[in-house]
């Protein structure tokens, strides 16, 4: 067989290949979105309620639902994100992950699959959200400007954190390690973001972490985006190329450890 | 670093070699679990490495799969440099891990669709082929049931009929036969040996069953701590010992082990799990 050249053509395929192997996998098994569904459901149903009587809590006043539904739908794609760690042990663990690693296909091709599978969970997984807050009475905006820049930031997010994700997996390289990890770093990045809160309500200290989350840009884009008249902080361009500059370096990193994994 | 200057001399006159090593070697931290490996695999044959576990008979594949760097040494694989070429040999090598590893969540289809993509084979040919490929090891009938579905033998065959899609001059396969029932394992032989005839692609099996060895192999290379013991076909290497011997008896007469007994099961693997943790 000749060497076919490595042209742009053919690393997209590389990367959509991957991607689209997590696409077959959630029509096999659908069932997994509606369960993970549940915990943001509750939080906005419960959480959302209960504070929702505590005034100063959204900056310019509106109903407190509205200015948490963005924040609980990066949060409920950041969980989910954040222990794509766990799959890639575990592909490691199956063999899968060294078919990937003999195949032709160059390293960032598959991070960059990877990241795109995760993007593609999370954008679903958006989905079963939107319709929630729709029926909750959250004013969303379903202009198509504003539709296509929240499944930008929605996949920009989720291929940021499942990228993140993947390099601790390299770093610690066994689940159990992994579980604890994860759970120690989804409350940081949570809480110190504008997810359920201004950042105005920070301490300055706290105020200065939030800054460098990327969490909390997707979040601010998101506000801009979901709402019907809702308003960016930081302005929707600046939320997009931070984001991207994230998830480029995170790309870049995992691309050199990823082979580590089936050594 | 490059080893095919010093190769490519030494194997003039004689068939094209599709794998040659030049003391490969790889130590994991004290370590050594392939210890100066050098040997030559001819094009088309079914080679077999033969040890115990904890041999470094996977991690022998590894290296020449390009997963892993060799400490020292070198290597060519079809046809191209180990140390300066690896994107060229993932191009032209198949690989079926120890582990079972078609995915489970995707369909036999799915999973073949996945490496015919990832390979960059030609769009136009790729329902055929890999039509080509499931009918090639008994397949067809199952390509739409997912593979957790599979038996133990019908994912191994799966696993081989990736490997195949893109015509690679050579397959590694790590312990294809490892947990499978002898129905399943005659199985895995006869689609091997298919595959050789059809294709012409030289397979290297690693495996630590004897009778596996005696009737798939051409030639068979038994490995013992990191060395390669002795080389030959399983007639030749039987010779040496004597009318009745078997290839059991050659192992224990070489090594003074038998193999179900020879090194610390898994000892090797541990170290390595133990080194990787320290860096």
């Amino acid at each position: 067989m000749m060497a076919i050249p490595m042209t742009m053509t053919g690393y997209f395929t590389q990367v959509l290949a991957v991607a689209d192997a997590e696409v077959q996998k959630l029509r096999h098994d659908p069932w997994e979105l509606v369960s993970r569904a549940i915990q943001p459901i509750l939080w906005l149903v419960l959480f959302g309620g209960v504070m929702a009587q505590v005034r100063g809590l959204s900056p310019s006043g509106e109903p407190y639902l509205d200015f948490l539904a963005p924040g609980i739908l990066a949060q409920s794609v950041l969980f989910v994100a954040i222990f794509y760690g766990i799959s890639a042990i575990w592909e490691r663990d199956l063999g899968v992950l060294h078919r990937y690693m003999v195949s032709p296909a160059p390293r960032s091709a598959l991070v960059s699959g990877k990241a795109l599978s995760s993007s593609i969970r999370g954008l679903s997984q958006a989905l079963v959200i939107y319709v929630c807050a729709a029926i909750m009475g959250v004013d969303l905006s379903f202009a198509p400007g504003n539709i296509a820049a929240a499944v930008l930031l929605i996949g920009l997010g989720s291929g940021l954190f499942a990228t993140f994700s993947l390099i601790i997996a390299c770093i610690v390289k066994t689940r159990e390690r992994f579980m604890g990890i994860g759970q120690v770093l989804t409350m940081p990045i949570f809480f110190a973001s504008n997810a359920i809160y201004p950042i105005d309500l920070m301490p300055r200290w706290l105020k200065a972490v939030s800054s460098l989350n990327p969490l909390t840009y997707e979040v601010d884009g998101l506000r801009a985006v979901m709402l019907r008249g809702g308003v960016s902080a930081y302005g929707l361009g600046y939320d997009l190329l931070a984001l991207a500059a994230v998830l480029t370096l995170l790309i870049a990193i995992a691309t050199r450890m990823y082979p580590r994994m089936t050594q | 670093m490059s080893t095919t200057d010093q190769l490519r001399p030494s194997s003039a006159g004689k068939p094209p070699a599709v794998v040659q090593t030049f003391e490969l070697t790889c130590r994991f931290g004290a370590v050594t679990a392939v210890d100066s490996v050098s040997l030559s695999i001819e094009a088309g044959e079914i080679f077999g490495l033969i040890g115990p576990n904890g041999a470094g008979k996977s991690t022998l594949i590894k290296m020449l799969t390009t997963l892993l760097p060799p400490t020292s040494g070198g290597a060519v694989v079809a046809g191209f440099d180990l140390a300066t070429h690896p994107a060229d040999i993932r191009r032209h090598i198949g690989y079926v891990p120890q582990l079972l590893s078609a995915d489970g969540e995707l369909t036999g289809y799915e999973n073949l669709l996945l490496s015919y993509r990832l390979y960059l084979l030609p769009h136009a040919e790729r329902d055929t082929r890999i039509a080509a490929a499931l009918a090639m090891m008994g397949l067809s009938d199952v390509r739409d049931r997912l593979v957790r579905n599979y038996s133990g033998g019908m994912i191994r065959r799966l696993e081989i009929a990736q490997s195949t899609l893109h015509r690679p001059a050579i397959i590694f396969m790590d312990e294809p036969t490892e947990g499978l029932d002898p129905t399943g394992r005659h199985a895995v032989w006869k689609h091997i040996r298919d595959l050789r005839r059809e294709l012409g692609t030289a397979v290297v099996v690693t495996t630590h069953y004897m009778d596996e060895a005696d009737q798939l192999c051409d030639r068979v290379s038994l490995i013992s701590a990191g060395r390669i013991q002795t080389v030959g076909t399983p007639a030749e290497l039987k010779a040496l010992i004597g009318p009745d011997a078997t290839l059991d008896d050659v192992f224990e007469k070489l090594t003074g082990a038998t193999i179900a007994t020879e090194g610390e099961y898994g000892e090797v693997r541990q170290t390595r799990r133990a080194a990787r943790e320290h860096t």
